[in-house]
């Protein structure tokens, strides 16, 4: 790496001594000042160009360079500019053009063309503001460490402002960490203030003029690069966006070697894994909730969350310490209400959404996201800040039927810069959110209608075929046994009423109404008798109850036993009374009836017990 | 209930029948939701986690089937462990539990339900423990009722011994195999109820099933004919026995035959022997009935004294030619691990890799009292009730039980075995108990409300000094009166308020119990289930639902969580090379391959005692020794366990002598007495010199002594002996945040050219540096 960029710097080198282009237009930078902040592994670019148009063209477009060797590793690039009234600014989005083959730029040199708001007509002044974020661009020197060395890294620049125009002055100042600065490249006005590293003025510089520099500092900040982020959002009608991300996040710096001791580290962390990142920190969206930090094995429990109403910060730490080179795999989630992010306009709605991850000073590499919209979207469009690929697949998630259209986003190289909001655009009918409620409703009914037809239809494929018809002889049986039942059981309530009106009549002394009552139990018992007699008929006549009909002839002839009985004591009482006797004689008379009656009752109790267990 | 009391006059017992099953399958609904939500601490706790180590490797196996699936499971060689052996997966593991989550898995995602196959997993266990207890209802219906049914499905849906092995993760093949084991259980009692041909084929299918799941199948397969026998021996053969037990053997036989990792042994080894032999049996005593029937008894006679002297001869004949099949095998047929339930201390004689296995030894009495708590006390009771009337289904559940209790007191494990059955006696015995106390009270109440009827009080009067005497025989007064009221008494649980007829029919019976002795009893039992709840929740929230690869403990400063092993699991998966060998001590042979998805050398499996034995040999040997040894394995990492900083007592160091013995018992120069001064195990300044040398010493404690000084191990509470040392072959890359697992790489072998020379020069100079400056001179 550092000898290959060694290479290419020379080759630029070469390029520009060849160079003897004349200006590209007429444009000139009357003022350049650059401002390059290296404190985190990003190398941030603004600068401020004053353009001047000193041709007799009016001038549409203003080209931006940039060395190869940077412009490879350019990951964000925006250029606005501040209108003279107000601090109004507005931001304008370049489009990337190389056009070195046509105006014979070298090849070692990255070219963007700015499409000026308005075409720049003689002697007219214009300030563009460029801001422009590098990855990769701080190597780590020497390549490997070992687990007690400082964590080295350099950066290459220009003194001088590489542009196609002529520049009248520019400055550049370098912001370095407040840390160890191994060596710089010296030369005519440099100065070191504190940490801030500044190169000129430099006065009238002729276009494409390259003057190298190369910085050798510490680097205490995370270089913790996610080489492939994946982000699902996910949207539900019913109040939710749940968000997860999967990172495979890597260390980027220099590469540990030798071992790795837990008792230095943790002993002496400072200078013993001064090079290692242990924490990262997301800052989620405002009113997040339900936020879980696991990988494949399982949860990882070292985080920590703060949250405000301004903001949710969530301090993760993989499971272990990543030095130089060293890899871990993690995922994070959490769900944000929907109301803060869903909108409505012209009849669609629109998901307003960041787009790329909440890690602070995070490195994508690769981001992919994935917007699943609730089943049934429709008309769905996105608009982005910036290019991105898009395309757009099915997903098929809980009892998804046709499926969730999913948006997909994919964009190399992404830095915090492209923490902007894009819109995602869909229609979408409230009626499709019922659907699949109802499913499940419908299923559970279709279940238990197939299971009430199930018991009660007959699904006997013969309907001549011997086990079936025992079947029904025996259901036949059944039904008779329970005809039986009940009826005894009717005898045994007008037993009661007999019982009862011989109370009635200890209380009230009234015989008549008493042999009444007899009177009519009696022709009521006997039509039950009657009932049950073409009952006993078919029981015994069947083959199936021959174990049972002896049981019921049992029942039955107890019972006509017990009537008789009763019918008896009932006499003796009635006429007891009529005989004016005491009570007490009654009561002895009938007594060792009485005895009779309630094991006769019982006997026929069990019996019915026992043709219930049947 | 009070729709109860006025229903039609006509059909009251339809009703009350009607009323009873929607109650009861309201119960077992919420036994189910019991069952599955007791377990659920660990995910509550913890987290939705995959626990210890057996269910590590059934995840990975899982996830392999749900891949590729079925056919490519059948065909799976592994090469990621036993390297460089490797091991054919699809032949040598019981694919019951994973065919069934993968089942499982294939469904929901075919139903659109995007479940991992990591939560299928996790939650396997909870819902096949709530079919348990719902086929443990089955059963005990059958042998006893449905009353009894509910109490045991209730008390086994919270058994600790079966939720120890079941909670939320912990997913091992007992998860469905006990499920699979009540269910064939419930199933023969079935056929042996109805004798019907179509139960008998479901109950060959179950047993297919667990023959699938688990390899405790042998004890289904032994249990039953067993069983038959004793049906047989106490004269209650019958067509019913025949069609339960011919056909399970015959169409389970052939079906395990078509499980891989059974295959032959299904008619080959010992353990199915007994079986056959009963088969035989049956068919002899089959016979006999059937000839009894045609002749008379006087030929009968005749014919059976014919047939017995030349049956004798052919039983000799055929016997004597097993003993002698049976004989020629070096175990005598038998596995290492049956044979050590027959005998006990087989293992700790002969395999040492069996007896180094915690749930392979005995349980304490106090296990007992943890895994089945207030059970252990109502199982006598339920056996006395199942003898009152003793059908064929009560004796099979007693049988059961005492088998089970054998058992359980030879392996740990199979306190498992246990559970159910000890459920099945305890709600025998609690129902009928409640039966005999509710059936009393609903009588004594009954009787004093309708006092003004004088005969009805004069009688219960008289019944008084009986039912004194009744009380005063306690328990078994109370099984006495259990089996005369048994059917009946379900009923009355659900109908307090019943007809005044049943007064008197429980007046006839004249068993009945004083009020107030009856509350108190109802009373303390109330509290002995409570008791048995709150023992329960507590075991299943505090005892038995860590995943043990995340330990927590309270401090008081909170609640602190180790999570070491997943965290150098992490380091190994993203951090080396996908196919670098880990040598570690089998027990973390699983979870390397499952979390770090690594090459193993040894894992849990442990089919190949030498290979295990070489890894020992090299844990126990000095470092260049056991660099060679690793180094011929091709292994690039060395995991071990150690827990001297913290205190966690189960590292390599607490397990080193098993290595040492089962080292020491395939390579003789590794010597178990070497290691032990006088006798004991110790790492201070006593031990010997070839323990401190020992590469696991080395290895664990390297760089130990700068931590706090003096090298104080806090599991082994002593200095270590050996305090400044240099690792020369080995170096360490990874130790995890507080110590438990360290990882070393063997560095790469040095010159040769000039090493010989160079190596008495440089063993004079100190320190690594210079030897490492020479390592290749090239450079």
């Amino acid at each position: 790496m550092k000898q290959s960029s060694v290479v290419d710097l020379l080759l630029l080198l070469l390029a520009i001594a060849l160079l003897t282009t004349p200006a590209f237009s007429d444009l000139v930078l009357s003022k350049v000042e650059r401002r390059i902040d290296v404190t985190s592994q990003i190398a941030r670019v603004s600068k401020t160009l004053k353009v001047v148009n000193s041709g007799s063209e009016s001038v549409s477009e203003f080209i931006l360079t940039f060395p190869k060797f940077l412009g490879n590793n350019l990951a964000y690039l925006s250029v606005s500019h501040s209108e003279g009234k107000g601090k109004s600014k507005r931001t304008l989005v370049n489009l990337s053009v190389r056009e070195a083959d046509s105006k014979g730029i070298p090849d070692s040199i990255s070219v963007y063309s700015v499409a000026l708001p308005k075409p720049l007509s003689k002697g007219d002044t214009l300030t563009l503001e460029v801001v422009a974020a590098f990855t990769n661009v701080l190597q780590p020197f020497p390549e490997k460490i070992t687990q007690g060395e400082i964590h080295l890294v350099m950066l290459q620049e220009s003194a001088q402002y590489l542009s196609p125009y002529a520049v009248e002055s520019q400055s550049l100042s370098i912001k370095l960490p407040n840390a160890r600065i191994e060596s710089y490249t010296k030369l005519e006005n440099t100065k070191l203030q504190g940490s801030e590293l500044k190169y000129g003025p430099y006065k009238n510089l002729q276009s494409y003029s390259y003057s190298p520099i190369v910085v050798h500092f510490e680097s205490k900040a995370a270089f913790a690069v996610a080489e492939n982020l994946v982000r699902e959002i996910e949207v539900s009608h019913w109040g939710n966006v749940q968000v997860t991300e999967n990172y495979n996040v890597v260390h980027r710096g220099a590469q540990l070697r030798g071992e790795f001791s837990r008792l230095d580290f943790q002993a002496r962390p400072n200078p013993r894994g001064a090079s290692a990142f242990r924490h990262l920190l997301a800052r989620l969206p405002p009113r997040a909730h339900s936020i879980y930090y696991r990988d494949d094995i399982g949860n990882i429990s070292t985080s920590e969350m703060q949250s405000d109403s301004k903001k949710t910060e969530l301090l993760i730490e993989p499971r272990f310490p990543l030095f130089g080179g060293w890899k871990t795999f993690f995922t994070i989630g959490y769900g944000l209400p929907l109301s803060d992010f869903l909108f409505a306009s012209e009849g669609k709605r629109f998901l307003n959404i960041s787009f790329g991850s909440p890690i602070l000073d995070l490195v994508t590499e690769k981001l992919i996201v994935q917007v699943v919209l609730p089943e049934g979207s429709k008309d769905i469009s996105v608009t982005t800040p910036f290019a991105v690929k898009q395309s757009q697949e099915i997903k098929y998630s809980h009892l998804d039927i046709a499926g969730r259209p999913v948006v997909v986003l994919e964009k190399n190289n992404v830095v915090p810069d492209h923490n902007q909001h894009i819109q995602v655009y869909y229609k979408f009918s409230n009626i499709n959110l019922l659907s699949e409620p109802l499913m499940l409703i419908s299923g559970f009914f279709i279940l238990f209608i197939t299971c009430i037809i199930y018991t009660r239809a007959d699904f006997s494929i013969s309907k001549s075929s011997p086990t079936y018809l025992a079947k029904l002889q025996w259901d036949e049986v059944l039904a008779t046994l329970q005809e039986v039942q009940s009826i005894i059981q009717k005898c045994l309530a007008t037993h009661d009423k007999l019982e009862a009106s011989l109370r009635d009549l200890s209380r009230t002394g009234d015989i008549q109404t008493c042999k009444a009552a007899r009177k009519s139990t009696d022709s009521l018992l006997k039509d039950l008798s009657k009932e049950l007699k073409p009952l006993l008929g078919f029981l015994q006549s069947s083959s199936l109850a021959s174990h049972i009909s002896p049981k019921v002839e049992e029942l039955v002839a107890k019972e006509k036993e017990l009537e008789e009985k009763l019918m008896a004591k009932h006499t003796t009482v009635v006429e007891g009374y009529e005989k004016k006797s005491s009570g007490r004689d009654i009561e002895n008379r009938i007594a060792s009836q009485q005895q009779k009656i309630i094991t006769l009752r019982q006997e026929i109790e069990d019996l019915l017990e026992f043709i219930d267990e049947i | 209930m009070a729709a109860l009391e006025s229903p039609l006059p006509g059909t009251p017992t339809a009703m009350r029948n009607a009323f009873g099953n929607v109650l009861s399958v309201l119960i077992l609904v919420l036994i189910g939701v019991l069952a599955f939500s007791i377990r659920l601490f660990s995910v509550i706790k913890y987290e939705s986690v995959i626990h210890e180590f057996d269910p590590y490797f059934n995840y990975r196996v899982t996830q392999f089937l749900s891949k590729n699936g079925i056919y490519e499971f059948w065909n799976w060689f592994d090469d990621r462990t036993w390297y460089p052996l490797g091991r054919v997966i699809g032949g040598t593991v019981y694919p019951g539990l994973t065919l069934t989550a993968g089942t499982i898995w294939w469904g929901l995602n075919s139903l659109n339900i995007p479940l991992s196959v990591e939560t299928v997993c996790v939650f396997t266990a909870p819902v096949f423990s709530a079919f348990a207890s719902w086929a443990t209802y089955l059963l005990t219906k059958e042998v006893k009722g449905s009353g009894a049914g509910l109490a045991a499905a209730a008390l086994l849906a919270m058994v600790p011994s079966y939720i120890s092995r079941s909670v939320a993760g912990s997913y091992d093949n007992e998860a469905v195999a006990i499920f699979a084991l009540i269910f064939t259980f419930y199933l023969y009692i079935k056929t042996l109820n109805t004798g019907s041909l179509f139960y008998a084929t479901l109950n060959a299918l179950a047993y297919f099933y667990m023959v699938c799941s688990w390899g405790g199948y042998t004890f289904i397969i032994n249990l039953i004919p067993m069983h038959v026998l004793l049906c047989i021996v106490t004269g209650r053969y019958s067509p019913r026995l025949y069609i339960a037990y011919a056909p399970l053997v015959v169409l389970g036989t052939l079906l395990a035959a078509l499980v891989p990792v059974v295959g032959f042994n299904a008619v080959l080894t010992s353990e199915h022997f007994a079986s056959f032999l009963v088969f035989i049996i049956i068919h002899v005593v089959a016979l006999v009935y059937y000839i009894k029937g045609i002749l008379s008894p006087k030929m009968f006679k005749v014919a059976v004294t014919l047939v017995v002297s030349i049956g004798m001869v052919v039983c000799f004949i055929v016997v004597a030619i097993l003993v002698a099949l049976v004989a020629s095998s070096p175990t005598g047929g038998w596995s290492g691990r049956s044979l050590s339930l027959l005998d006990p201390t087989y293992a700790s004689k002969y395999i040492p890799i069996i007896a180094s296995v915690s749930e392979h030894q005995p349980p304490t009495w106090p296990s007992y009292f943890m895994d089945i708590n207030v059970l252990a006390f109502l199982v006598p009771a339920g056996i006395i009730a199942c003898f009152s009337p003793l059908s064929d289904a009560s004796s099979f559940v007693v049988l059961y039980i005492v088998m089970s209790v054998y058992f359980s007191g030879v392996m740990v494990r199979l306190m498992l075995v246990l559970a159910p059955a000890a459920c099945i006696m305890s709600g025998i015995a609690l129902s009928q108990a409640f039966d005999v106390f509710t059936g009393s009270i609903k009588y004594q109440l009954g009787a004093t409300s309708n006092s003004t009827d004088d005969a009805e009080d004069n009688t219960s009067t008289n019944n008084a000094p009986k039912d004194d005497a009744a009380a005063s025989k306690t328990d078994k007064g109370e099984e006495i009166v259990k089996e005369r009221s048994s059917k009946k008494g379900k009923k009355k649980e659900r109908e307090p308020a019943d007809k005044p007829s049943v007064k008197a029919k429980i007046k006839k019976k004249a068993l009945v119990l004083p009020l107030e002795a009856s509350i108190v009893a109802l009373l303390l039992l109330i509290m002995l289930g409570a008791f048995y709840v709150i023992h329960c929740v507590w075991a299943a929230a505090e005892a038995y639902s860590a995943p043990s690869i995340v330990l927590t403990s309270q401090s008081r400063d909170g609640l602190h969580v180790f999570d070491d092993f997943r965290e150098s699991y992490a380091w190994l998966s993203h951090n080396t090379d996908v196919d670098d060998k880990v040598a570690s001590w089998w027990d973390y042979g699983y979870q390397t391959t499952a979390m770090a998805n690594r090459t193993v050398i040894v894992d849990n499996n442990t089919w190949n005692n030498t290979h295990i034995a070489t890894v020992g040999t090299a844990m126990s040997s000095p470092e260049k020794a056991a660099w060679e040894i690793f180094n011929s394995l091709d292994v690039k990492y060395v995991l071990v366990v150690f827990g001297g900083l913290i205190g966690y007592p189960s590292d390599d160091i607490n397990k080193f002598l098993w290595m040492v013995r089962i080292g020491g018992g395939v390579f003789p120069h590794i010597k178990e007495a070497d290691y032990l001064r006088d006798g004991q195990y110790r790492i201070d300044s006593e031990a010997t010199p070839t323990m401190l040398n020992s590469l696991m010493y080395k290895l664990s404690y390297y760089r130990f002594v700068e931590t706090d000084g003096k090298g104080y191990d806090r599991v082994r509470r002593t200095e270590i002996g050996k305090k400044h040392f240099k690792l020369t072959h080995f170096e360490e890359v990874f130790t995890s945040h507080h110590w438990m697992v360290r990882l070393y790489k063997l560095k790469p072998p040095r010159n040769r050219i000039r090493g010989k020379a160079k190596k008495l020069k440089s063993k004079t100079s100190s320190g690594l540096s210079s030897k490492s400056a020479k390592k290749n001179p090239w450079v």
